[in-house]
């Protein structure tokens, strides 16, 4: 049987004990409702406040993350996560307001809100932008919504196919088979562009359109993008942009100018709200003209205008067309908007443009000082990321243990096996966070590692040595599916 | 340069070894016609800059701590959250990490997810949960993909209760609008539907049913005869619940509902203006495979301890791709943690008194209420804490009185209901004191 670190919650519990107490009823008792309609038993934990306590902070100790140190996980946008902003949005106006309030109670929610989507139009270029989902994937399901509701308006139900990179994210072609489109993928040339080529032969007026991510997940800016933007819609297909890399591009460029008609942001990326060991996110979407009549309901707008001595009422509209709603309510406000808005108003037009720079100079000193000792199979200047092979000629050595031993150096790993037309592939993403130290120790670490790899492989091989726990049996895992649950007959050896 | 920490000198020196003699240099590939707009937006505020300015914008909102008496419920409730929940979730190991995709060093949240699973399987009476969704409207959504996957097409047609929330209908019809699925039941004039006339619109060709417990109007029906009549022809059963109702309530798991979703919100969750919430997933160890959503498995590592890791993996968007049940690829694993510390902090007894002062407050008021003139309850169903109170005049017309007079009145079902111009849901919990509840009653008293 396995030794126990720290029990789990159910584990801890002893019958009888209490946390947090409710004050007793000030109300006249009413009898429970029938008994077939209660449940039997509430096998919950029974914990005191302090054990609570304690157990939780030691799980938050097995963690590593952002406050901890350095984590260049590619595509993620791991940046530092401003405290102010974990302030503003716990504000009470903000924490005590309720969803379906009147409008004439929350206008300062709405004043947020409707600023936002105003700031969110001028960084991006696009004239519409809605704040309602939740999460980049769902900002992606969104914009593909809108796509098929665009050519569904026009009576053009021939299209059916979408195009996409075989770079691009696994959650591309996860949306577009949600409406059941057919995904026609496009592969990349030598220098990591869109091979034109491939383009033009699958482009036809059969297409939904092209969902690009630009940079790509290679960390490359693709050199022709008018080119791939004018193919698409010249026959006649809408341009999505993922916009998971836009922390390259603030005040760059803007993917409205370039002629994308979708972009979602990820806020939990570019704009700094944390990620919650996995969520909340929160993914707005930027449409280009042609499309804001489709943008998912409501949005916020002004519904009465301000004169010289009112400020204009905030309120909800629905766009003419629009493909309905995306979640209950109004996006993720609180955790989301209110953080990202702290940010945008913290950074200006110029801190947004610094962002971008010191991002994009981040990963090609990176890139500059590891490209001797690893192979970088797209080697130009990148934009926020890069992508690197974690593999040596006649060596044993994968990116994954190369991935686990960075841990012993107290890094978190690159992401990797990511993106798929890269052998090996670790993709590192600095962000503009992190000072010239820290990156140099961290291409230490790297140069220094792949010297183990040739000296003492085993060490790798065996990595991570020095963390709390050691590489995992997954297979176990999905072969058991333990998924939940204490059940005390199997924990009777336990430590 | 807010948060960046490279020095002028340290700058130039890097651009060297880049090879660049500025950082203008690194944006050749850009095409040169649309480099470096001009982004008209407020110039950079300090941190006590913006401190001072969300705070007044966050001052102009009249809240439900500071300004409004509420009795506004309808999908968000107003529950108090012990100190010990935000104390923990400002834990920078957690709200600072990613989705744990090296589980080596992402323990913390791994375990507290799976102790999430758990406490969610056992409130529900299901075998397992997955570790959650954007809310509780897309949770039902996904459930809507489960059943489509499950019959692989074959079966299209959803008989949903009009009264589920409105908008999770919506998100439904939303969500669903690339399957070519039929919809029954889903009619706002069929608000009085009761789960035995559900019953009739399933058949062969039924893929899910969908009900809520209790129901938008806030009545408890017990579903088991529908849930038999629906397996009798092969549907799967899907359930909307209120988790705090169910800490009193006969399980959906007793009466065999296949799928358990709902909004988790009042498990420890600010109002926050509607999120970002915590939609609850769970069902059946049969249904695993065709769920969407992370799941957190235990397992050991190679030291011999006990641990956990992401699992089933193979179901999910970055493997599957276009095949993949769903393209979800996080989970609100911040907002699990606050559920899992909310259950654990109140504990089996904190929780249950929780349930018992909604139940008795709710009671209360609903009792009072409908003493005054021209007022009544409009079902005699019974409830948990949230109820239709038929008013004399519109309901929108109450509650602008109500809140005339500092009170947040209840939900107006005309909005969603066009026949139901004079129902007003009222939600009362544990927050709701007896003289607030009094106030109520006296000022709707004095309504002409």
């Amino acid at each position: 049987m396995a030794t126990v670190i720290e029990p789990t919650i159910f584990e801890l519990s002893t019958p009888g004990r209490r946390g947090v107490k409710m004050p007793a009823s000030d109300v006249p008792t009413t009898a429970l409702p029938p008994n077939h309609l209660l449940r039997s038993d509430l096998p919950l934990p029974e914990l005191a406040e302090v054990d609570v306590v304690r157990h939780y902070m030691k799980l938050s100790k097995f963690n590593y993350s952002v406050d901890d140190g350095f984590y260049p996980l590619g595509s993620c946008t791991m940046k530092y996560n401003p405290k102010i902003n974990e302030d503003t949005c716990r504000y009470t106006g903000f924490l005590y307001t309720h969803p379906l309030q009147p409008i004439e109670t929350v206008q300062g929610n709405l004043a947020l809100m409707f600023e936002m989507q105003e700031w969110l139009k001028e960084i991006s270029g696009f004239p519409g932008v809605t704040l309602q989902p939740a999460a980049g994937a769902h900002g992606e399901f969104t914009g593909v919504l809108m796509m098929a509701a665009y050519h569904k308006s026009r009576g053009d139900l021939k299209r059916t196919k979408m195009l996409i990179p075989d770079a691009a994210h696994g959650t591309n072609p996860a949306s577009v088979g949600m409406l059941g489109f057919t995904v026609i993928t496009i592969p990349s040339d030598s220098r990591g562009n869109v091979d034109l080529k491939a383009l033009e032969a699958a482009c036809d007026d059969t297409i939904v359109g092209m969902m690009l991510t630009n940079p790509n997940t290679l960390g490359m800016f693709d050199e022709n993008i008018e080119k791939v933007v004018q193919m698409v819609k010249d026959c006649g297909g809408l341009m999505y942009g993922d916009g998971a890399n836009l922390n390259a591009l603030l005040g760059i460029v803007r993917p409205g100018d370039l002629g994308f008609d979708v972009m979602h942001f990820n806020l939990h990326k570019t704009f700094s709200v944390p990620h919650g060991g996995g969520g909340p996110g929160s993914g707005p979407v930027g449409v280009s003209q042609r499309l804001v009549d489709f943008l998912p309901s409501p949005l916020v707008g002004i519904v009465e205008e301000d004169d010289d001595d009112t400020a204009p009422l905030y309120g909800f509209v629905t766009p003419k067309n629009s493909i309905g709603r995306m979640k209950a309510f109004h996006g993720h406000f609180g955790g989301g908007l209110v953080r990202a808005y702290t940010y945008i108003a913290m950074h200006g037009p110029d801190g947004l443009k610094d962002i971008s720079q010191y991002a994009v100079l981040n990963a090609n000193y990176l890139q500059a000082r590891l490209r001797n000792t690893y192979h970088v199979p797209y080697d130009r200047i990148c934009m926020h990321e890069f992508v690197m092979e974690g593999q040596f000629e006649g060596s044993d050595i994968r990116a994954l243990d190369i991935a686990k031993r960075l841990m012993d150096y107290n890094f978190h790993p690159p992401t990797n096996y990511f993106p798929l037309i890269v052998h090996e592939a670790l993709m590192i993403e600095p962000t503009e966070t992190e000072n010239k130290d820290t990156l140099d120790r961290f291409a230490d670490a790297l140069i220094k590692i792949a010297d183990e790899a040739k000296r003492e492989p085993e060490l790798l091989h065996e990595a991570p040595h020095i963390t709390p726990f050691g590489r995992m049996d997954e297979v176990k895992a999905a072969r058991e599916l333990v998924l939940c649950c204490w059940l005390p007959e199997n924990y009777e050896t336990m430590a | 340069m807010t948060y960046i920490p490279i020095s002028p000198a340290e700058r130039d020196a890097m651009l060297k070894t880049v090879g660049v003699k500025s950082l203008d240099d690194l944006f050749d590939a850009i095409p040169k016609n649309h480099r470096f707009p001009e982004l008209n937006l407020p110039p950079a505020l300090t941190e006590m800059e913006a401190a001072a300015h969300l705070g007044e914008m966050a001052s102009s909102n009249e809240n439900v701590r500071e300004h409004l008496v509420s009795f506004l419920g309808a999908g968000a409730y107003h529950h108090y959250v012990p100190a010990v929940v935000d104390h923990m979730l400002r834990r920078g190991e957690f709200y600072t990490a990613y989705t744990p995709y090296q589980p080596e060093i992402s323990q913390g949240t791994l375990q507290a997810i799976f102790e999430y699973q758990s406490l969610m399987a056992t409130l529900t009476g299901m075998e397992l949960s997955n570790a959650s969704h954007y809310d509780g409207a897309t949770a039902t959504a996904e459930a809507v993909n489960l059943a489509y996957a499950q019959f692989r097409g074959k079966r299209k047609k959803i008989v949903m209760s009009p009264t589920v929330h409105p908008q999770y209908r919506e998100v439904i019809r939303t969500y669903s609008q690339g399957m070519g699925l039929e919809e029954a039941g889903d009619e706002p004039t069929s608000s009085e539907l009761s789960p035995e006339a559900l019953t009739s619109l399933i058949d062969e060709s039924t893929m899910l049913v969908v009900v809520q417990y209790p129901d938008f109007f806030g009545r408890i029906h017990d579903y088991t005869k529908l849930i038999e009549d629906a397996h009798a022809k092969g549907a799967l059963v899907c359930i909307v619940a209120n988790p705090t109702a169910l800490l009193m309530l006969k399980t959906p798991g007793e009466m065999g509902a296949d799928i358990v979703v709902g909004e988790a919100q009042p498990f420890g969750i600010p109002l926050w203006y509607g999120g970002p919430y915590l939609g609850f997933f769970t069902t059946k160890k049969s249904y695993v495979h065709k769920m969407a959503g992370r799941l957190v498995g235990e397992t050991v590592d190679s030291r011999g301890q006990r641990a956990y890791v992401l699992t089933l993996t193979a179901r999910e968007q970055h493997i599957k791709r276009e095949r993949a049940t769903s393209n979800i690829c996080t989970n609100q694993g911040l907002l699990a943690l606050a559920a899992a510390v909310y259950m654990s902090t109140l504990g089996k007894s904190g929780l249950q008194e929780v349930a018992n002062l909604c139940y008795q407050k709710a009671h209360y008021a609903a009792s009072e209420l409908s003493k005054i003139d021209g007022f009544g309850l409009c079902y005699p169903d019974p409830f948990f804490h949230e109820f239709v109170l038929c008013t004399p005049k519109p309901a929108s017309e109450v509650n602008q009185y109500l809140l005339d007079n500092g009170i947040l009145g209840g939900y107006d079902l005309g909005k969603d209901y066009p026949d139901m111009q004079n129902h007003l849901l009222v939600a009362v919990t544990e927050m709701n004191s007896k003289d607030e509840i009094d106030t109520l009653v006296e000022i709707l008293q004095e309504m002409k």
